[in-house]
């Protein structure tokens, strides 16, 4: 399964090279005129059969969150800085892996018996320990600027898989798939994107290059279907895992086009694939925003994998949301016409 | 083959087994010291009582050598639509549980994370939330986790040991199983010298809430001398210098009313003579360790406190550095070895019972 071989590969923004070889590896048989652009994107594009005059886009992002050296404690003690967004509650007692020679380490919390700490421990305060014996043995083993990624591995639970970067490597695997099928009624360029977690970098340079008139994003999102919490019983679950890919119609990032949501919506319904609405009620953004508002404006939409804890070492999917995914971008795109996009 | 003692505590490590629930690394212990001792036994509460039988005439004295094999863990105490609520077995630190992979021990081990809200919308960040908060999530439908899980199946946190830089490891659980592999160094050194003394090493239980099974090893056992074998706070960022001791620099040997004075000289000139590195540390009151329990089993027993440095104690990812376990190893051997006949009159109290005194 490649999405096992993407969900292990290490890329935090800035270092998607693990993937991006995949992903090479992957498509280099359906896509033509591949190419790597200056910020490390994957640009390529699966020809069609001609029959819809389209620019199409679509656009799945390779990187993923993770940390950065800082400096270090005269103890061996690293600290560290958050790439993208973390939550620092997670941190305490992870796993990760430091730098290029990817060493093992892990993130320390004074033990209970000592410890009074009522708030957060700000990241700026927790430290990771390589068995560094002092300063300069973690100096020459690391360097500032080092990138560090959660240690953990893919695993089947059954209808769901658990791992690190699904988000958005579910998404890679979907957009994967799609080129490796049969060709669709117009010519589908692709972006596989860098640096999307830290301010969607990579997709505002591959749209520039794209030039789309319409633009589908395929993304791994939020889902906390979890037991009401009776603290915040009116908490939005944003998605239910299980129930289908989920349709973004606003985040803080963009406004889908209402056209091509609709669009979704009617394939969806007529060839019976599930799907959902994201709610709008909660933060995030995606490669859309930046694509939606590039050159002078393209029709977009998200498409999206629910998975529960994103930004963790452990996110779960369900297998049948990452099947229909595909499932629903394959029939809205085979049924996609001028038609959808006329005012 | 000498012992491989990095595979061994790693090994020892990976067991799961919780207060209550340590059948896994009773079976295992009992394996691993299974060259290393003549006789076998389990008691009522389930402590493994291991006897190697000393050179000396009969009756023999017996030292007891006491490390807990149980583990802070949680069980299972609610399931609602697939998720799981857990309650603690032993010092569980709710502040480390966000994204924690666990294994959940149902009908079979099911892998499970301890769900944490995306960032993108967890509006309490300030605060840690409580194990009440949480929900254990095996990534199963409902139906799948009530047929396969319940109330009670015990939990432990899914953390393979690794090996860091020098001669350190992190893992869950060297709290206390450092301390067992230290016993196995001991036992290892004494196959090659000669020790009056029997030595009863034992692998107690539920140590984590509250050492029941110390209590009723000393009992059975009965012991001239004790000595236990304990996690200590190792130095570490953000904790304080006075009750943390430096890691790789050492065992530490506490000093105070749990403790018999002149065993604890004696233990200390061992350390001395054999150039052994070692900390001493100041136990005002309850040691907090099987030997508080010990000491006063039955009419009263001289006893010990060794202990190994560890970091994050009580995490997944409490960090030792070998070189320490095998230290309290080969102290606790030469202490042994040393044990003659006598040895009890050394360390007599020195008061004299008859009014004039003697010389």
């Amino acid at each position: 399964m490649i999405l096992r071989e993407l969900s292990n590969a290490i890329g935090v923004s800035s270092d998607e090279g693990a993937v991006r070889q995949l992903i090479l590896d992957a498509i280099r048989d359906t896509v033509d005129d591949i190419r790597i652009d200056a910020l490390g994107n994957v640009l390529g594009v699966r020809r069609g059969t001609g029959q819809v005059d389209l620019r199409v886009m679509a656009a799945a992002h390779m990187d993923e969150v993770g940390m950065m050296v800082f400096g270090y404690d005269g103890d061996g003690g690293i600290r560290f800085r958050a790439v993208g967004g973390l939550d620092a509650r997670i941190l305490p007692g992870t796993r990760v892996l430091v730098g290029p020679d990817r060493i093992p380490g892990i993130i320390q919390w004074v033990p209970v018996h000592l410890n009074a700490d009522t708030k957060t421990v700000p990241i700026e305060r927790l430290r990771i320990d390589i068995g560094a014996a002092n300063r300069e043995a973690a100096q020459s083993a690391t360097e500032p600027g080092d990138l560090i990624a959660f240690d953990s591995q893919f695993t089947e639970l059954g209808p769901t898989v658990r791992g690190k970067a699904l988000d958005d490597r579910a998404g890679c695997a979907s957009l994967i798939a799609l080129v490796q099928g049969e060709p669709f009624p117009f010519d589908l360029h692709v972006a596989f994107t860098v640096q999307e977690e830290v301010g969607l970098r990579g997709a505002r340079v591959a749209a520039n290059a794209i030039r789309p008139d319409v633009a589908f994003v395929l993304e791994t999102t939020a889902c906390h279907d979890l037991p009401e919490d009776p603290d915040e019983p009116d908490q939005t679950t944003i998605t239910q895992l299980g129930g289908g890919p989920a349709i973004t119609v606003a985040d803080r990032s963009m406004i889908s086009d209402p056209r091509l949501v609709r669009h979704l919506v009617r394939v969806g319904e007529a060839e019976g694939i599930p799907h959902q609405f994201r709610s709008p009620q909660h933060a995030g953004g995606t490669d859309a925003g930046a694509i939606h508002r590039s050159r002078a404006g393209v029709p977009s939409v998200v498409v999206a994998n629910p998975c529960r804890y994103i930004h963790g070492p452990h996110s779960i999917m369900s297998l049948s949301d990452f099947e229909n995914q595909s499932r629903l971008l394959r029939a809205a795109w085979m049924a996609l016409a001028p038609s959808v996009l006329e005012r | 083959m000498p012992l491989d003692l990095k595979a061994h505590i790693k090994h020892l490590s990976g067991l799961a087994a919780p207060s209550g629930y340590e059948e896994a690394a009773r079976d295992a212990i009992r394996e691993a010291w299974a060259g290393l001792a003549d006789t076998f036994e389990v008691d009522g509460l389930g402590n493994l009582i291991a006897t190697k039988t000393g050179s000396g005439p009969e009756p023999r004295r017996k030292v007891m050598l006491c490390a807990h094999m149980d583990e802070i863990g949680l069980i299972v105490a609610e399931i609602r639509d697939g998720f799981i609520r857990a309650a603690m077995l032993g010092g569980i630190d709710s502040r480390v549980l966000l994204s924690q992979p666990v294994l959940v021990h149902g009908r079979r081990a099911l892998p499970g994370v301890f769900g944490a809200a995306p960032p993108h919308m967890s509006r309490r960040r300030t605060e840690y939330p409580t194990l009440d908060d949480l929900w254990i999530d095996v990534g199963l439908p409902g139906e799948d986790v009530a047929e396969l899980v319940r109330v009670g199946d015990a939990i432990t946190f899914d953390a393979p040991a690794i090996e860091l830089k020098g001669d350190r490891l992190a893992g869950k659980s060297f709290d206390n199983r450092v301390s067992v592999a230290a016993i196995t160094v001991c036992l290892e050194e004494l196959a090659a010298r000669q020790h009056a003394w029997d030595v009863v090493a034992v692998a107690s239980v539920q140590e984590e809430v509250g050492s029941h099974g110390a209590i009723t090893a000393a009992y059975k056992v009965q012991p001239d001398i004790a000595i236990a074998i304990d996690g200590n706070f190792a130095a570490q960022a953000g904790a304080n210098d006075d009750e943390t001791f430096k890691l790789g620099d050492g065992p530490v040997l506490g000093r105070g009313p749990n403790f018999h004075p002149q065993l604890f000289k004696h233990a200390r000139e061992v350390a001395k003579a054999q150039e052994f590195k070692h900390h001493i540390e100041a136990l005002p009151a309850n040691s907090g360790t099987d030997a508080w329990l010990i000491q006063v089993s039955r009419e009263g027993v001289p006893s010990l406190l060794i202990s190994i440095p560890m970091r994050n104690m009580h995490t997944p990812v409490e960090v030792i550095d070998v070189r320490d376990v095998r230290r309290a190893g080969r102290w606790m051997a030469a202490l042994i070895a040393g044990l003659g006949p006598d040895f009890l009159d050394t360390i007599a109290w020195p008061e004299t019972l008859s009014e004039e005194g003697e010389s």
